[in-house]
């Protein structure tokens, strides 16, 4: 798909055209599970931008020499590199966040995004568009992750980053797990609304996990 | 239902066409929901008898919310707009009688309007929601205010008192202190059924008095709008095990009455677990919806961390409903399977 496509193009369309949480609906859990606070969000899509951009990097150089047999795995032991790298960074330098999601930090191997970027694009293409690709994707996770972010710590805490901006906590269950599927949900549905009112769009894809 | 654009002339009148057979009948969805909402009055009139003005009030902001959600939600979605179907009044009295008494008025609020325009709207309108609309209202309350919540009011003695006596459940005693707590403050058992049934204890607007809402659901029985199918099996598993597991002294020593009596059971049995739309319509598959509630319902109560388990039950089981009637749908006659043919 990528040999006439600009690189501006796929850029955008990382984060707004295909956006992977909004748009090709992967990677939810961890976009549920981190965004009860903004903070949380911007950390963990930080640390996805740099796995994603890394493993598309890696993999399109790579293309050539991994037996299509045995691509999976190769792919998943490029990721899990990455990570290892973010989770000792983040580990050093973040403590106290990563001491909270220290455990989804490693989950990052398993995103579905990653590996299908990976799949269905890196592998394919050469290092420049695979590089912007997994840049704009890794832009796209990590500003969804803040929407939801904000939205959630909003609503369940009043506060913005950390800092109370309420004086009480409105719903509480926003920064629960089910109102981080609440939000989602929402979300997603005011975003294909805008998508078909004023860009003719037709919606999300029904996704995975 | 168009007739099909070929055979359809300009100036032919539309002609709806469906298959038989074509029977007319008295029932339409308004009237069931307004008999229903006719059937809920005792058991709301005992409320505001027992909790005042508060209860009114509680009442009130539930229905005015819930009609204003409904129009403004049919109105957004360019849908048209249906409020004398009663649909929208009955979730907001379910719901009203689903919160406790002096829940301040923002409960009700938030909570009809996530009932109505979230578990209702959202997923289809009328008779397209997957989870019984008042019970999500009210699980997004629950979890959200958990405190106010789980704060109730004993019944008050005049109606316009003011500072009424914040109190705990017959459950939440059971669960937390035991039932010899529970038999110290009522003395005699015979005394402690008695409120249960009248009504005379702490709890949801609408939970409290058995005695009304068995006079609702006996109305609706007998205008076959409900059947025994889903609350008969729901009440009784509830009573069994409970009787089996509910007692401190080893099995078979738990009070099956006290449980049938208190919580919300009656009126989620009655009027939540049957609802057309989020339960099952397959008479055996209705008696397994009935029977797995209950099971819940008990599990929740005696090993789970809130007192009480009856609208998490019957939302749980909302979502298996279509499985059930799938498994469960009577058999196509006429159909011959083949026979002596090896797969």
């Amino acid at each position: 798909m990528s040999n006439n496509v600009s690189l501006g193009t796929l850029f955008k369309n990382g984060i707004f055209g295909e956006n992977p949480v909004f748009r090709l609906a992967l990677s939810l859990c961890p976009a549920v599970a981190v965004t009860s606070g903004v903070k949380n969000g911007f950390l963990m899509g930080v640390a996805v931008l740099f796995v994603m951009t890394m493993t598309n990097v890696t993999v399109s150089l790579l293309r050539n020499f991994i037996n299509p047999k045995v691509r999976i795995p190769s792919y998943v032991f490029i990721t899990a590199t990455w990570v290892t790298v973010i989770d000792l960074v983040m580990s050093a330098y973040q403590r106290t966040v990563y001491k909270e999601m220290g455990l989804y930090i490693m989950l990052i191997v398993a995103f579905a995004i990653i590996l299908s970027r990976a799949e269905m694009f890196a592998s394919k293409n050469k290092l420049l568009p695979s590089f912007v690709d997994g840049v704009g994707m890794g832009l796209g996770f990590l500003l969804a992750l803040m929407l939801l972010g904000v939205f959630r710590e909003f609503l369940g805490k009043g506060s913005f980053w950390g800092v109370q901006i309420l004086p009480v906590k409105p719903l509480l269950i926003m920064i629960m797990p089910t109102g981080g599927f609440f939000a989602m949900g929402l979300m997603m549905g005011w975003l294909n609304w805008i998508d078909r009112k004023f860009f003719g769009g037709t919606g999300a894809s029904s996704g995975g996990h | 239902m168009e007739a099909p654009a070929l055979v359809q002339a300009k100036e032919q009148p539309k002609l709806i066409v469906s298959i038989g057979p074509h029977m007319h009948d008295e029932e339409s969805t308004a009237k069931i929901m307004w008999t229903v909402s006719g059937a809920l009055i005792p058991a709301s009139l005992m409320s505001v008898y027992y909790f005042g003005m508060p209860a009114v009030m509680v009442i009130l902001v539930c229905l005015v919310t819930s009609l204003l959600a409904e129009a403004g939600m049919q109105w957004l979605l360019k849908k048209p707009i249906t409020l004398s179907d009663g649909s929208a009044f009955l979730t907001g009295l379910l719901l009203a009688l689903n919160l406790p008494a002096n829940a301040p008025l923002y409960i009700p609020f938030v909570g009809s309007v996530v009932a109505i325009m979230i578990a209702k709207h959202l997923f289809g309108g009328l008779g397209y929601n997957i989870f019984n609309p008042a019970l999500v209202g009210r699980a997004f309350v629950l979890v959200s205010f958990a405190k106010i919540m789980t704060t109730f009011v004993a019944p008050v003695t005049t109606f316009m008192a003011l500072d009424a006596k914040t109190t705990a459940t017959p459950l939440v005693i059971l669960k937390e202190e035991g039932i010899a707590r529970l038999l110290e403050i009522y003395h005699t058992k015979a005394a402690l059924y008695q409120d249960l049934f009248v009504g005379n204890r702490a709890g949801s607007l609408g939970e409290t008095s058995v005695a009304a809402l068995l006079l609702g659901a006996a109305f609706l029985l007998m205008k076959r709008y409900i059947t025994w199918h889903v609350p008969i099996p729901f009440i009784a598993t509830v009573g069994i095990l409970t009787w089996i597991f509910g007692g401190h002294d080893g099995l078979m020593t738990g009070d099956p009455l006290l449980h049938m009596m208190s919580g919300g059971l009656i009126l989620g049995a009655f009027f939540m677990a049957t609802d057309y739309v989020t339960g099952p319509s397959v008479r055996s598959a209705q008696i397994v919806f009935g029977i797995c509630a209950g099971a819940l319902t008990v599990l929740i109560r005696l090993k789970g961390g809130y007192p009480e388990g009856v609208m998490f039950a019957i939302l749980l089981m909302n979502c298996f409903a279509p499985l059930l009637d799938r498994a469960m749908r009577s058999r196509v006659f006429g159909k011959a399977e083949a026979k002596g043919v090896k797969k």
